[in-house]
């Protein structure tokens, strides 16, 4: 290893480049990064597919009209109720093209009045919808396919609050790691700490020597982390496109804060580590 | 400077008492010797006032300061006015004996280049000027001794403190570093200097205090 110049020493009094090891913590904060990574990656895609859902096939309903109904005034009906953005007629030919794949030329054949309806929101109003459409146009029929598509959106959204859980035990974890890694920096240097604290050098000096250089380490395990993150969030996104309707953008901006991120938890453990241990000197 | 009235110091609540009802007051800009057999009582007594402990009864001032009841922020300050010469030198092996010097000054938040020059021009003034990339380990314990010493006095404390500075010295030696010392204690700073070798201070007339078995026998 080459010899460090007097200055470079200087500015490390506590020796700690050569007590803290500069391996073992960044390695194990870039396994950290990594997941944090793939934890923020499925908490997105989960928000992604609940907002699809939420706002795609979700947020229309058919109904289908009794024959003695016209279909402009309902449609102009359904429209006024809470909760429906727009009320659509489908017209006989456009229904007939939706049935030739099953039948064949249906032009022929005698189809109900049908009416797409499109929801502001899959909210409490929507589950309501049915008794209110029922109680407009009485003996219409509801397709109300927004129910389960609701319950899945459901899911989608406890898989992104469980995405964010994991992101903090990952955090909380990385903190004790860094408490742990500090702890082994202060027993390392115990004798050198106490003789820059009887030459008066203050706790915040002190602690801020030690985060210092955790938190260079932290910062340079959560960039390695990150990098390794990007090319399986990329392969990931292109294994979620199908059920997105589109690939997942990469959450690039997410990655770049990971290091600063890792590096601001490192650096507020060891200073609060390194602290309390200091309390117990005069 | 100093002011110890009825100090008693205790290493655990159920231990005999390492100093016992101590009184004794140092002026400002004297010079001390600090005498007693092994386990007399001396290296408490400069814990207590490098301010490394703090009295388990009783009153003490150091710089007119309370420290008995000074809040613990306020100490780093007044330790930085303390030069402490350690028996065991305690020169941080990772350092160059340049940096061990600039220690004190780093710590008092001194500008690189000043720092660097003072510690350099300690350095000289101990007769180790052509050492100052050597690691402690290179020396001898007379040279890590004057490296103690040069950083123990480079940021001009008011009160300079030195724990059996010679044990490890021949006389020659002795003399070298105690003649530093009065140096120290002429341009100004108030001295105290433990130590069992009674012909040091034969040799140095300096006001005394005599401790045995944690009791002050002598003060004068």
């Amino acid at each position: 290893m080459a010899e460090r110049t007097p200055r470079a020493r200087g500015r490390d009094p506590l020796g700690l480049k050569r007590a803290m090891a500069d391996r073992l913590l960044p390695g194990l904060v870039a396994a950290m990064a990594l997941l944090a990574a793939l934890a923020m990656a499925g908490a997105n895609a989960a928000a992604a597919m609940a907002s699809r859902w939420e706002g795609g096939a979700a947020a229309a309903m058919m109904v289908q009209l009794p024959r003695n109904i016209a279909v402009a005034p309902a449609a102009a009906r359904l429209a006024g109720l809470p909760g429906v953005a727009e009320a659509i007629a489908l017209d006989h030919d456009r229904l007939a093209a939706l049935l030739r794949p099953w039948l064949g030329d249906a032009s022929g054949l005698p189809l109900p009045g049908m009416i797409e309806l499109r929801l502001t929101s899959l909210g409490p109003a929507s589950l309501a919808l049915p008794a209110a459409i029922e109680a407009a146009i009485p003996g219409a029929q509801v397709e109300a396919h927004g129910v389960w598509v609701a319950r899945l959106s459901a899911l989608a959204r406890s898989l992104q609050a469980l995405a964010w859980l994991v992101l903090a035990l990952v955090a909380g974890v990385a903190a004790a790691m860094v408490a742990v890694a500090t702890r082994a920096g202060i027993a390392a240097r115990r004798a050198t700490i106490v003789i820059l604290h009887d030459m008066g050098a203050t706790d915040g000096t002190i602690a801020r020597r030690f985060a210092g250089r955790i938190a260079w380490l932290a910062g340079l395990g959560a960039v390695l982390g990150a990098a390794a993150a990007a090319p399986l969030l990329w392969l990931l996104g292109g294994l979620a496109a199908p059920l997105l309707g589109d690939t997942l953008a990469m959450p690039w901006l997410a990655l770049a804060a990971l290091p600063p991120a890792a590096a601001g938890i490192a650096w507020a453990t060891a200073h609060a580590a390194v602290r309390l241990w200091l309390r117990s000197l005069p | 400077m100093v002011r110890l009235d009825n100090i008693t110091l205790r290493y655990r609540p159920d231990a005999k008492p390492a100093l016992d009802r101590v009184d004794c007051h140092l002026a400002a800009g004297s010079f001390t010797w600090l005498m007693g057999p092994s386990g007399a009582g001396k290296s408490s007594l400069l814990k207590l006032l490098q301010l490394a402990m703090r009295p388990s009864a009783g009153q003490l001032y150091v710089m007119d300061r309370p420290i008995h009841t000074a809040r613990r922020q306020e100490l780093p300050g007044l330790r930085r006015r303390i030069g402490v010469v350690f028996q065991d030198f305690r020169l941080l092996p990772h350092l160059d004996v340049l940096e061990n010097v600039a220690l004190p000054l780093r710590i008092a938040g001194r500008g690189e280049r000043q720092l660097l020059a003072d510690a350099t021009e300690m350095l000289r003034w101990v007769g180790l000027g052509d050492r100052l990339k050597a690691r402690p380990e290179e020396l001898s314990g007379g040279e890590q001794q004057r490296v103690a010493l040069a950083r123990a006095v480079v940021a001009r404390p008011a009160l300079l403190l030195a724990d059996e500075p010679t044990s490890n010295l021949d006389e020659a030696q002795s003399r070298r570093v105690v003649a530093l010392l009065q140096q120290m204690h002429r341009l100004g700073s108030t001295v105290v200097v433990a130590t069992h070798n009674q012909w040091l201070a034969e040799e140095n007339p300096a006001a005394i205090l005599r401790l045995e078995a944690g009791r002050l026998l002598e003060h004068g």
